[in-house]
């Protein structure tokens, strides 16, 4: 929902590894996205293509997501679960008191550069 | 072999902006300014508390307010009848403040000789819960008609805010909201939660609101 700000904060973090690196150009960047992290990968492609027109460093850099499932921990039966399709209620012993494990992610993981 | 060379980052994306919001926040410690970041969804009745805890704070307490819109200034104009020192910033289609907008705006708003800036998010539960703001404060508002359920719908925005306030109270005779259903919601994802049942209309709880906002101030300052 919010992949404009998304993606300038990663086109920021990105250039700026990049010229701690010495290098000139990125070429790839390599997210991590958790299933439940609220970014819709489409969306976040669909933007980062326009801004990469905008800052020469990007000129044409490919973007790559890695998608995290998501995984829900029962605190009652101490069972994980897949969160999607089954949400907060524990699917072994009905449990409410689950927390999320993994799947909120939106990491860069990492950059190909030249 | 990859004619590339391949750079390690393994960093949240928000990394960057978490880091600037802390130092916002050091920035606004030392000059002895309190930030709150308020948040809710259109309509709320944002602006409508705002003009009615402007009101009752104290006199003496310096206050400014900046007012986050995607456009127009319709905001930014209610409030600046109240006397208020207030911005309109636009976030040019964004539809949340990140820590760096927040800085360019508490400097053009000319913050130095004031003891409290409230920051008015744009209306919206999911994407101003991502970003951290700098604020010293984050306080939402829900409001009557949209429902007991949003803290289960919107978690995150309950789990970051320290105040929860419960806007429009006058028609809770009209809906079924259920006050002890949303408490519950609300302090499952964030136990220290304050809840605050106001009605901006009626200014019912106002005082109750602004009093505990000053003295959490004044303990904030003589920290």
């Amino acid at each position: 929902m919010h992949e404009l700000g998304v993606v300038f904060h990663i086109a920021d973090s990105v250039v700026k590894i990049a010229e701690e690196n010495q290098a000139s150009h990125i070429r790839r960047v390599v997210l991590e996205i958790g299933q439940v992290s609220t970014i819709i990968p489409g969306y976040l492609l669909d933007v980062w293509n326009w801004n990469c027109k905008r800052v020469p460093m990007l000129e044409g850099c490919e973007l790559t997501v890695e998608e995290i499932p998501a995984v829900t921990y029962c605190t009652a039966c101490s069972r994980t679960y897949p969160t999607v399709p089954q949400g907060k209620i524990c699917p072994y012993c009905g449990s409410e008191e689950t927390y999320l494990q993994q799947g909120n992610e939106v990491e860069i993981k990492e950059i190909a550069v030249e | 072999m990859d004619p590339y060379r391949i750079i390690e980052v393994k960093q949240s994306v928000f990394a960057d902006n978490n880091a600037d919001a802390e130092n916002l926040r050091r920035e606004m410690k030392a000059q002895g300014t309190f930030l709150v970041n308020l948040m809710s969804s259109p309509g709320s009745g944002k602006t409508t508390t705002l003009t009615r805890l402007l009101a009752a704070l104290p006199e003496k307490m310096k206050v400014g307010v900046m007012e986050a819109d995607i456009d127009s200034d319709v905001d930014a104009d209610t409030i600046s009848r109240t006397g208020t020192r207030v911005i309109q910033l636009h976030t040019g289609g964004m539809c949340h403040l990140d820590a760096d907008m927040t800085r360019q705006g508490v400097r053009q708003l000319g913050s130095s000789d004031l003891d409290l800036v409230i920051l008015e998010n744009v209306g919206n539960l999911v994407c101003p819960a991502e970003f951290d703001t700098g604020a010293a404060l984050n306080m939402m508002i829900l409001s009557v008609p949209e429902g007991h359920d949003k803290p289960l719908k919107y978690p995150l925005v309950f789990q970051v805010c320290d105040v929860m306030i419960v806007n429009k109270i006058d028609v809770l005779p009209y809906f079924d909201f259920d006050m002890e259903k949303v408490t519950a919601y609300a302090r499952k994802r964030n136990p220290n939660i304050r809840i605050f049942p106001i009605s901006a209309k009626t200014g019912e709880g106002i005082d109750a609101l602004a009093q505990w906002l000053t003295e959490t101030i004044r303990n904030w300052k003589a920290k």
